[in-house]
């Protein structure tokens, strides 16, 4: 069936065309619907017919929650652009919904714009049981709201026309209306159904092209407008994936070999990509008994050769924090993934937050130099695990890689990186040790040493987490700890002196600086065009390096009348009642900042439990600033 | 010589002539009170090294934190004495990483039973090849005297001052119930040939041989097992041609029952008699699955890993 031709006759009115170099689209259920599936084929072929995407998950908190209920919804945010898009956006512009409770929990979230097109089963209007009824009819009130567009479509009665069970496969059939709307190819969203389905059978592959092509002929019959979003072919071939499966291949790729964790929202699906592939390259994962045994067996196998890392969210870290002090103590180096969850304890385990910098940065008791990193994108998420492994092994150091829940869940395309071998360990060298060579003997300068591994003939010594002299023999006096904490503290100046400062987004003096970490960077970025475009004179940096900082803040500082940071984390606002600048908690960011610079840095944060929306960024720039240009 | 074993499942055998003299496996001087039961095991260990001629810089002694746990210290191998009730974790990520190292570790009563159970019970199940050693002498001493889990009932400590409130924890019985347990065996450290013969069958057994050697502590637990050490009819020897092997005991300890090392019923049966001490191998099954073996994966060249994983990156390609 070809779409642009049947379209013409039967149409009572060709539909209109909205031409717009972007829309954000959502797909929502009751969990299990199939509307994660539906999303991902769109995303896909989205971005394989050359537009930007963004896809995050929406995600509720339990596996099966009841049916029919706000809490419970589940699908995706799909943002297309015509060219790359770096962050989820502010509000959809069209959503499905399979039922009006789950649309209303978006509504609620003030996650739809005023001029929405909701596109919401309506089968729960006609329903025999009297409460639903009263439940939609009370939805639709509460939506009427706001002046969104409601198009109720029957989509289970327009299923059961070609199969028995509409609840299987009503995904297939929202796919095919978004096909239509959005114009997607459709022998791409057939090869992407059979990729997606294919460890199933034929007659799945086959009833699931019907019903999106079923849905596609009712769109075509019955939805008056289309959706042109422009499309670049990609002049580099580009990988699509989320920030978890980054962090799993870009482990592979920095020649680690051991994985030791324990299952935590959202890190744990780190493991799973591994699990079912990491075999294959000579690795593996190992599930621990819990937190505390994962990291102890990652320093185990590092301490014995290869660096290993372990994955864990906010609790786990907590745990964990003994062990670290005895690896940074001991000078094994050791990469621990954090992926950041709202906190504090059990907090948001399946929302985004920036909450850990500080716990990460001071996670050990007594004096515990370490490096600390965070990637600002997904493709970062890949390249960092090689820079992670390599700075540990180097700066026999323990390092923390940040990431959260929005690079975690979200997906984008980006350029398949080009591997090289250097970037894996070495194999281990089991040559005897050096004369006069020692468990640590520090550089006096730089403090940096090689390590001497089991297996080295002549190498025999005891690690110890007591202070210890470079022989690694126990010693408690004065003199030696000082020695010891200053070598291994030094190793973070040097680090420190080999970075560059970081780059500014915009012209580098102006009325504000905005500074931001992590996920948040393409969010910031957006808001930062859209205010200068509006005469606002921003510019924006972000960090990579908190530990340590990255050189040259002090100077770019400098450039600008304000500086502020914007963090998913809280602070107090001032104003609010018993809040003074002197007692104000701050962001997390901001805090480390004003420690490290004496600059008096402000901070815009939020803990939403989802994104940043770049709008709500640029309202907090334009509260921050003389209005500028012409206004 | 230069030797990479990143693609090497196994070391190189020290080809040598050399013969290790039990004197080349000792460390710095052991520090512990004169009298501890640590120094017997020391001196056992020491001899196991050398009986075996292990070769110094492929052995790996790990510890926790405690008095016991100073015990890679005062041997020449390779040592790490990491945290309290942690040395397991770190000794599993040794092994599986190095299956080729002689793994040996050293836990006190406080370090296996309280704050290391957790670790313990999983270290039994996975049955890695190494030697385990629970030095036991039912006290916390390096803290000084507080209630551990095995310190008997009725005990006065610094904790429990009007006496310790539970009955012991009794090891054997939990290393007996756990399921893929290979290696459990009894010994006391004022029995050194006992002690010596132990620890050889735990050393050749292929898994996780967990050892209990009871012990005092001069200090803060002298008496618990005067009585025993007193009267040898106090302990039961279990015998048998697979078990623990010291005829030369026979004469001083006639208390003695045939137990096959493999009747794990009868192993759990004779933990649950607490009127005696039974000393000896309560159990083994050199067939149970070992987690290092199950989990053995062909290492790969940097070479190999890129081409796959360039490959498996195309799954991913838009």
């Amino acid at each position: 069936m070809s779409a642009a031709s049947s379209s013409a006759t039967s149409a009572p009115a060709p539909p209109k065309v909205l031409r717009v170099s972007e829309h954000t689209v959502e797909i929502v259920s009751d969990s299990g619907e199939g509307a994660q599936k539906c999303a991902q084929i769109f995303a896909a072929v989205s971005a394989k017919m050359g537009n930007g995407v963004w896809t995050v998950e929406l995600i509720p908190a339990e596996i099966q929650p009841p049916p029919r209920v706000p809490e419970g919804a589940s699908g995706n945010r799909v943002r297309v652009g015509e060219h790359a898009v770096t962050n989820w956006g502010d509000r959809t512009n069209l959503v499905i919904a399979f039922n009006e409770q789950v649309l209303l929990a978006r509504h609620r979230l003030d996650a739809l714009a005023d001029d929405a097109v909701l596109l919401v089963e309506d089968k729960w209007a006609r329903s025999d049981d009297p409460e639903i009824v009263v439940a939609w009819t009370a939805a639709m009130k509460e939506l009427s709201s706001r002046p969104y567009r409601i198009v109720p479509v029957a989509m289970e009665d327009e299923c059961l026309t070609i199969v028995d069970n509409p609840k299987k496969g009503k995904n297939m059939f929202a796919l095919g209306i978004l096909a239509r709307i959005y114009g997607r190819d459709m022998d791409r969203v057939r090869e992407q159904i059979a990729y997606t389905f294919r460890k199933k059978s034929e007659e799945m592959y086959a009833q699931n092209v019907s019903l999106l092509e079923l849905g596609y002929a009712w769109a075509e019959d019955n939805i008056d407008f289309r959706v042109e979003i422009p499309t670049h072919e990609a002049d580099k071939q580009l990988v699509v994936m989320n920030g978890n499966e980054a962090l799993a291949l870009g482990a592979i790729a920095s020649g680690m070999e051991l994985c030791a964790m324990y299952p935590i929202t959202p890190a744990t699906s780190v493991s799973h990509l591994l699990s079912e592939v990491f075999e294959r390259f000579g690795g593996m994962v190992h599930q621990a008994e819990d937190e505390i045994a994962a990291v102890g067996v990652a320093i185990g196998a590092s301490y014995s050769g290869k660096v290993a890392f372990t994955v864990t969210s906010g609790p786990g870290l907590a745990l964990k924090t003994e062990f670290i002090g005895l690896a940074i103590m001991t000078e094994v180096p050791l990469v621990l993934v954090n992926v950041q969850r709202g906190g504090p304890s059990t907090g948001l385990p399946t929302k985004v937050e920036q909450s850990d910098l500080l716990a990460a940065l001071f996670a050990a008791t007594g004096d515990a130099p370490h490096i600390v990193m965070a990637p600002a994108t997904i493709e970062e998420c890949f390249h960092i695990m090689v820079t992670a492994r390599r700075l540990a092994e180097t700066f026999r150091a323990v390092v923390m890689v940040l990431s959260d829940a929005n690079l975690a869940t979200g997906v984008t395309p980006f350029p398949k990186p080009v591997l090289d071998e250097r970037w894996q360990a070495a194999p281990l060298d089991l040559a005897p040790v050096r004369e006069g060579q020692t468990a640590y003997g520090w550089d006096p300068k730089t403090g940096l040493t090689q390590r001497i591994i089991p297996g080295q003939p002549g190498g025999m010594y005891t690690l110890t987490g007591l202070s210890h002299d470079e022989r690694s023999k126990v010693a408690y006096s004065s003199g030696i700890h000082q020695h010891s904490s200053a070598m291994r503290s030094r190793k973070l100046a040097v680090l420190s002196s080999l970075l560059t400062p970081p780059p500014v987004y915009g012209p580098e003096k102006g009325d504000l600086l905005v500074v931001g970490w992590g996920s948040t960077k393409g969010a910031i970025e957006e808001a930062v065009d859209r205010a200068r475009a509006e005469g606002i004179k921003v510019s924006s940096t972000h960090l990579r390096f908190l530990s340590p900082l990255e050189p040259g803040l002090k100077k770019i500082f400098a450039g600008f009348k304000k500086v502020v940071t914007v963090e998913i984390n809280y602070s107090d606002e001032i104003g609010d009642p018993y809040v003074t600048d002197e007692n104000r908690r701050r962001g997390q960011l901001a805090f480390l900042l004003r420690a490290a610079t004496l600059v008096d840095v402000d901070c815009w944060t939020r803990v939403p439990g989802e994104p940043l929306r770049p709008g709500s960024i640029l309202e907090a720039i334009r509260g921050r600033t003389p209005r500028g240009g012409t206004a | 010589m230069s030797l990479s074993c990143g693609l090497l499942p196994v070391l190189d055998l020290d080809d040598s002539e050399h013969e290790y003299e039990m004197s080349e496996y000792e460390g710095a001087k052991a520090r512990w009170c004169p009298g501890c039961g640590d120094h017997s095991v020391l001196t056992a260990v020491q001899r196991l090294l050398a009986a075996e001629q292990l070769i110094p810089d492929q052995t790996m002694f790990v510890s926790g934190i405690g008095c016991s746990s100073r015990f890679p210290h005062y041997l020449k191998t390779y040592g790490f004495h990491g945290l309290h009730g942690r040395a397991l974790p770190v000794a599993t990520g040794i092994k599986l990483h190095r299956p080729e190292l002689n793994v040996f570790v050293v836990m006190g009563d406080g370090d296996c039973t309280s704050i290391g159970a957790g670790h313990w019970v999983h270290a039994l199940r996975y049955n890695m090849d190494m030697t385990v050693m629970l030095l036991d002498n039912n006290i916390y001493g390096l803290t000084k005297m507080q209630t551990s889990p095995t310190t008997p009932q009725g005990f006065k400590s610094n904790t429990q001052p009007r006496g310790s409130w539970l009955p012991p924890m009794n090891p054997i019985e939990i290393a007996l119930g756990i399921t893929n347990t290979s290696f459990v065996a009894q010994t006391a450290e004022w029995v050194p040939a006992h002690l010596y013969a132990t620890l050889r069958a735990a050393y050749h057994h292929k898994g996780f041989s967990f050892v209990r050697i009871l012990q005092r502590c001069p200090v803060f637990t002298p008496q618990v097992f005067q009585k025993a050490v007193q009267d040898p009819s106090r302990i039961t020897m279990m015998v048998h041609d697979d078990g623990v092997v010291a005829p030369e005991l026979d004469k001083i300890y006639t208390s003695q029952v045939h137990h096959d090392p493999h009747d794990l019923a009868a192993a759990r049966a004779m933990a649950e008699q607490t009127d005696k001490i039974h000393l000896g191998l309560f159990y083994k099954d050199a067939s149970k699955p070992r987690y290092e073996e199950t989990r053995r994966v062909a290492p790969h060249t940097p070479a190999e890993r890129v081409a796959l994983l360039d490959k498996e990156l195309d799954k991913y390609a838009v």
